[in-house]
């Protein structure tokens, strides 16, 4: 398998990278970690005149945390998040959703800035962005924005992201309360059947806010407002993780493929779901 | 024919400059130009682990890497290990144990095994199997793998106590 000639550049800084992504349009393509571009490259499936490699933009790496906010650099590796000290004070659910991804080697390479930045629905940082109401800083050669990632994923490889722009940071809130990220997959390596990230937090005995987000079970991540409605002002009760469900499920739309015909995927959904909502609520 | 660019790796302790294309896999610059034919390329499509090298301090599936992504790297690969005359712990626990049937599998195995030990230097058994869940093997049902890798991580630790 050999992916088609390009020309590649390496630059420094992201000011070098931002003027070859402006010089080449949509004939450049950053490249991360390699692990979801490389393969499909392989596949001839992307086609791609210039690679920008980001290996050396020191800017784009590592995990701070200060002043109750959670700020991630794109070229941070899931390796290095798992490994994280910090991130597993601030929010110990991206370590529980990283390691449940692909296996060590992948996670040695793969980065969080391409994770959420690839837009294949497989994905489970973006849902877990979701959940977690994290914020995306993309930089263009006009300056920087920030998009929600709520607001990011639009279809199946189509986000807010515009060809000329660079994913340099995510950020959140330091999550409180439980929380939980339970996948379910045919095996090691592969992508979810169905996967599911929870927060919530409790308080006098009743639930008083919860963000569910589901991965792989539409063209996007679904992020279900419902769902956690459901829960607030309930004590958590069976009957409350039940209509959570109910809404959660309602919100998405899997397509049958190798993991199974949609049906499969509802029901599996619903399971996942439930557990990672009771799994969230034992821990709040 | 894309152009070619210069590429400098250090692999096993050793400096080289090649001139490869950019779009190489760093497999087969391994395999065909450095002749170091321990990493082997099983599935080509980043599941089988067979390929796995230690780059910059990592596990890495090395057909998942382009050539140029891999310059100014430092490279370990099986043959840096350990030789036939001087085997590693971790090859003549292989040995002992019965790690490996058809071996294909077992420069994969190993090299990430190492990388493991450095980072986990006393798994338990679940740590070992989780460590190694990027590296398939068709052989042996993984028993004597973990075993070799349990009983190696003993040894290194056993080596260190009677140093201290
Ligand atoms: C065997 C295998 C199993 C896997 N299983 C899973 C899994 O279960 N769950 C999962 O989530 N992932 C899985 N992956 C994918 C893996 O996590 C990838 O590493 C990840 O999706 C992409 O990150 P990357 O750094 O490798 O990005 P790359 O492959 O380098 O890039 C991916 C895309 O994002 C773009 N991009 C990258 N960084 C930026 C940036 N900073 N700004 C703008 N655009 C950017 C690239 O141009 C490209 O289009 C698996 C991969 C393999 C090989
Ligand atoms: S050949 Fe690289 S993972 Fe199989
Ligand atoms: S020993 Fe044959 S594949 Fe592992």
């Amino acid at each position: 398998m050999i992916a088609a000639a390009f020309e590649y550049h390496r630059p420094a800084d992201l000011k070098g990278a931002l003027g070859v992504l402006a010089e080449y349009g949509d004939d450049a393509r950053v490249l991360a970690g390699g692990h979801s571009l490389i393969p499909m490259m392989k596949l001839r499936m992307a086609a791609v005149g210039h690679l920008v490699d980001l290996q050396d933009i020191a800017d784009l790496r590592g995990i701070r945390v200060a002043d109750g906010r959670v700020k991630i650099g794109a070229m941070t590796t899931q390796h290095e998040m798992i490994a994280s000290a910090d991130l597993a004070g601030a929010a110990p659910i991206i370590a529980e959703a990283a390691v449940q991804i692909a296996d060590p080697q992948v996670r040695y390479m793969g980065t969080v800035g391409g994770n959420v930045a690839n837009g294949d629905p497989g994905n489970d940082m973006p849902g877990l962005m979701q959940c977690l109401d994290a914020t995306f800083t993309l930089v263009g050669p006009d300056g920087s924005r920030e998009v929600a990632a709520r607001d990011f994923y639009h279809s199946a490889y189509v986000t807010a992201r515009e060809d000329g722009e660079i994913l340099t940071q995510i950020s959140f809130a330091a999550p409180k309360g439980g929380y939980a990220y339970e996948k379910q997959k045919r095996k090691i390596g592969d992508y979810a059947t169905a996967a599911c990230a929870v927060q919530l937090t409790k308080a006098g005995g009743k639930v008083t806010s919860a963000a569910i987000a589901m991965t792989n079970l539409s063209d996007t991540p679904v992020f279900s407002d419902a769902a956690g409605a459901a829960l607030v002002g309930t004590s958590g009760d069976a009957a409350a993780v039940k209509a959570a469900v109910t809404a959660a499920v309602a919100a998405i739309n899997p397509t049958g493929d190798n993991r199974g015909p949609a049906e499969f995927k509802r029901h599996i959904a619903g399971i996942i779901i439930g557990r990672a909502i009771t799994r969230a609520l034992s821990r709040a | 024919m894309g152009k070619k660019m210069q590429i400098a790796l250090t692999v096993n302790g050793e400096a080289h400059d090649l001139l490869a294309e950019p779009r190489e896999l760093l497999i087969y610059v391994l395999r065909e130009r450095l002749n170091l034919t321990g990493p082997h390329a099983g599935c080509e499509t980043s599941h089988c682990g067979a390929c796995t090298i230690e780059m910059n301090g990592k596990s890495v599936k090395s057909c998942t890497v382009f050539a140029a992504q891999a310059n100014g790297a430092t490279i370990t690969t099986i043959e840096g290990l350990g030789s036939p005359d001087s085997l590693s712990v971790l090859q003549q626990s292989f040995r002992e144990h019965h790690g490996l049937q058809c071996g294909y599998c077992t420069p994969g195995m190993i090299t990430r095994a190492h990388r493991l030990l450095q980072e986990n230097p006393d798994p338990t058994e679940e740590e070992v199997r989780f460590g190694i869940s990027g590296n398939l093997c068709r052989c042996t049902g993984y028993q004597n793998i973990v075993k070799a890798i349990l009983a190696a991580a003993a040894t290194i630790n056993g080596a260190k106590e009677a140093a201290e």
